[in-house]
C-alpha cells in the first residue's frame, strides 16, 4: 500500500460511520494536494479532514483519529487522551444543563472516573449497572480530577457481563492533632433528605427543628509533611471512641451538656496514629477503614539509612 | 476559593535537642496576625510541632492563678512545656497526671529570652494526651525519618535551609548523631523486652 493509500483508508474509518464518502475519493484528493499544489501529506491530510468535518457537522475533537488504546479507569493520567474502555454504569446523576444527555459514574476493576454524554451527540442511553464497551471516549481533567466524555464519534456496545468495580479510596495516616468544632453530639436536621448539623437548634434551610441525634468526628491527621482532614460518622466514630450514640446521649444527659462528649473523645483518641481509608468528598477523607497504628515496624530501616549518612 | 484562605500548619517532628536549638523566629509577612515560625536547625520552619516523651514532672510555678510546667524528655533531652487558664484542657492533664507517664503534645514553639540574654525555647500545647509505649516509640521513628529527610535535603538549599545555614550554620552531623542513639536506645528497649519474654 502507498502511503498516500493509507492516509486515506485511516482518513475513511474515522469517517465511516458519519459519511459516504469512499476510500479512493479520498486518495485522489490527497493526491491533487500532494503532487499537483505540492503540500506536505500531513497537511493534505488536515485539509481533507477539515473538509469531512465541515460536511458531517463535526468537530475535530468527535474524530477518533484511530489511535485510541485500551485502558483501564486508574491509568488515566492526563487529558484529551482518546480511549476504549470496558466499563460499568455505577451511577447516573441529574444532569445540570440542557447539552448534556447523560452525566454519572462509570467504573472498572480499578477504579472509578466521572463521565459526560453531549446532547448533541445523539447516542444511545445508558442504564445503571450495565457493563458497556466504549471505542473512543476522550479524556478532560478539571482541577485535577479527570473524566471522559462520549463524543459522537464513539461507539457503545452493551455487553451481556459482570464487572466488579474496585474502589478508588484514599489511604492516609497519620497522628491524630485536632478534633474541630462540630464534633461529638450533634443534632441533624429531621427534615427529609435535609441532614445539615443544627446550629443552636436551627436549620439554616428549615429554621428551627427537633434535631436527631448523631455522633461525628471532624478529625485531623498529620504524619509531620502534610495534614489530612477526616470525617468519621457514627459507626466510624464508635468504633474509634468506644463510645456508642446511646452512651453519649446518656453522659449528655448527665452532666446537661453536649460538649462532655467531644471532650471524653478528646481523651481517647487525640495524639495517637492511626491509618484511615474512605471515598473522598471536597477536602474530607470519610474514613470508613480505620486502623489505630502502635508500634513502629521500621526502626532498622531508620537506623540503617542513618548510619550510612 | 480565594489563595489567602489560611491553611492549618503541618506539625513538624523534631526531637528536643534540635527544638530547643530553634532560637531564631521569623513571620512570613508584615501582617499582625501572620503566624510566627521558629527556624529549625535541619531546615524547616515550624510554627506547630507534635512530640512524644515521658512527662517527668510537673509543676505549677504561677503567681496569682495556675501556670504550669512540664519536662517532657525525649532520647536525646528535654521539652519544657507551659499550660495556664488560656489551655484549660492541658492544664488539667499537666495538674491531674501521675509521672512519669508516656504523653504526646500538639503545640506551637515560642522563645523567650532569659535575664542572662540567652534564647529559650517551650512549647505551648494545644493538646496533651497521655499515650501508650508504642505511641511514643512510633513517634521516635518517625521524628528520626522525618529529620533525616531535613538534613538530607539540606545542600538542595532550599529557602528555610538557606535561611538555617545564615542564621545558625549549623552542626548537622549532631542532629544525625542524636537520630542513631535514639533508635539504638528503641532497640536496646526492644531486646530487652524480648529477653524478659524469653
Amino acid at each position: 500500500m502507498t502511503d498516500l493509500r493509507e492516509h486515506a483508508v485511516d482518513v475513511h474509518e474515522q469517517f465511516s460511520d458519519s459519511l459516504d464518502v469512499g476510500v479512493d475519493e479520498i486518495e485522489s484528493r490527497l493526491e491533487t494536494l500532494v503532487s499537483e499544489y505540492r503540500v506536505p501529506v500531513d497537511e493534505a491530510r488536515r485539509s481533507i479532514v477539515s473538509t469531512y468535518l465541515d460536511e458531517a457537522g463535526m468537530d475535530r475533537e468527535d474524530l477518533s483519529g484511530g489511535t485510541t488504546e485500551s485502558a483501564a479507569v486508574a491509568d488515566i493520567d492526563s487529558p484529551e487522551e482518546w480511549l476504549d474502555m470496558t466499563v460499568k454504569v455505577v451511577d447516573l446523576w441529574e444532569p445540570n444543563a440542557d447539552s448534556i444527555a447523560q452525566v454519572g459514574l462509570l467504573g472498572d476493576e480499578t477504579g472509578t472516573v466521572k463521565f459526560t454524554k453531549w446532547a448533541k451527540s445523539e447516542l444511545p442511553e445508558l442504564d445503571e449497572g450495565v457493563v458497556y464497551r466504549l471505542e473512543g471516549v476522550v479524556t478532560d481533567e478539571y482541577q485535577g480530577r479527570f473524566s471522559v466524555k462520549l463524543n459522537s464519534a464513539t461507539t457503545i456496545e452493551e455487553l451481556d457481563t459482570e464487572l466488579e468495580v474496585g474502589d478508588d479510596d484514599t489511604e492516609v495516616e497519620g497522628a491524630l492533632v485536632d478534633i474541630q468544632s462540630g464534633s461529638g453530639l450533634i443534632k441533624r436536621c429531621p427534615a427529609e433528605d435535609c441532614t445539615r448539623v443544627l446550629q443552636n437548634g436551627r436549620c439554616s434551610e428549615h429554621g428551627d427543628v427537633e434535631g436527631e441525634f448523631d455522633l461525628r468526628i471532624k478529625g485531623v491527621l498529620d504524619d509531620g509533611v502534610e495534614i489530612h482532614e477526616t470525617i468519621f460518622n457514627r459507626e466510624s466514630t464508635e468504633e474509634l471512641t468506644g463510645i456508642t450514640l446511646n452512651e453519649a446521649q446518656q453522659m449528655a444527659m448527665d452532666a446537661l451538656d453536649t460538649e462532655v462528649v467531644v471532650e471524653e473523645m478528646r481523651e481517647t483518641v487525640l495524639g495517637r496514629y492511626y491509618r484511615v481509608s474512605g471515598p473522598t468528598l471536597g477536602r474530607y477523607v470519610l474514613a470508613n477503614d480505620i486502623e489505630r497504628l502502635g508500634a513502629p515496624t521500621d526502626a532498622e530501616r531508620v537506623l540503617i539509612r542513618a548510619r550510612s549518612m | 476559593m480565594s489563595a489567602s484562605v489560611p491553611t492549618r500548619e503541618v506539625a513538624r517532628r523534631a526531637f528536643a535537642t534540635e527544638f530547643n536549638d530553634a532560637t531564631y523566629t521569623f513571620k512570613e509577612s508584615d501582617d499582625d496576625r501572620a503566624p510566627v515560625y521558629s527556624l529549625l536547625p535541619t531546615g524547616q520552619r515550624a510554627n506547630r510541632v507534635f512530640v512524644a516523651g515521658t512527662l517527668t514532672e510537673t509543676e505549677d510555678v504561677g503567681d496569682d492563678s495556675e501556670y504550669w510546667r512540664g519536662r517532657i524528655v525525649d532520647p536525646t533531652g528535654t521539652f519544657f512545656t507551659y499550660a495556664g487558664q488560656y489551655q484549660p484542657e492541658a492544664t488539667s492533664v499537666l495538674r491531674e497526671t501521675e509521672t512519669p507517664a508516656y504523653v504526646t503534645v500538639v503545640g506551637k514553639p515560642r522563645t523567650y529570652e532569659t535575664d542572662e540574654g540567652g534564647v529559650n525555647v517551650s512549647l505551648r500545647p494545644e493538646s496533651i494526651s497521655v499515650v501508650d509505649g508504642a505511641t511514643r516509640n512510633r513517634w521516635v521513628v518517625e521524628t528520626a525519618d522525618r529529620t533525616l529527610d531535613r538534613i538530607e535535603a539540606f545542600d538542595e538549599a532550599g529557602e528555610y535551609a538557606a535561611m538555617a545555614d545564615t542564621q545558625y550554620d549549623p552542626e548537622l552531623s549532631t542532629y544525625r548523631d542524636g537520630v542513631v542513639s535514639a533508635l539504638e536506645d528503641l532497640e536496646a528497649e526492644a531486646d530487652e523486652e524480648l529477653a524478659a519474654e524469653a
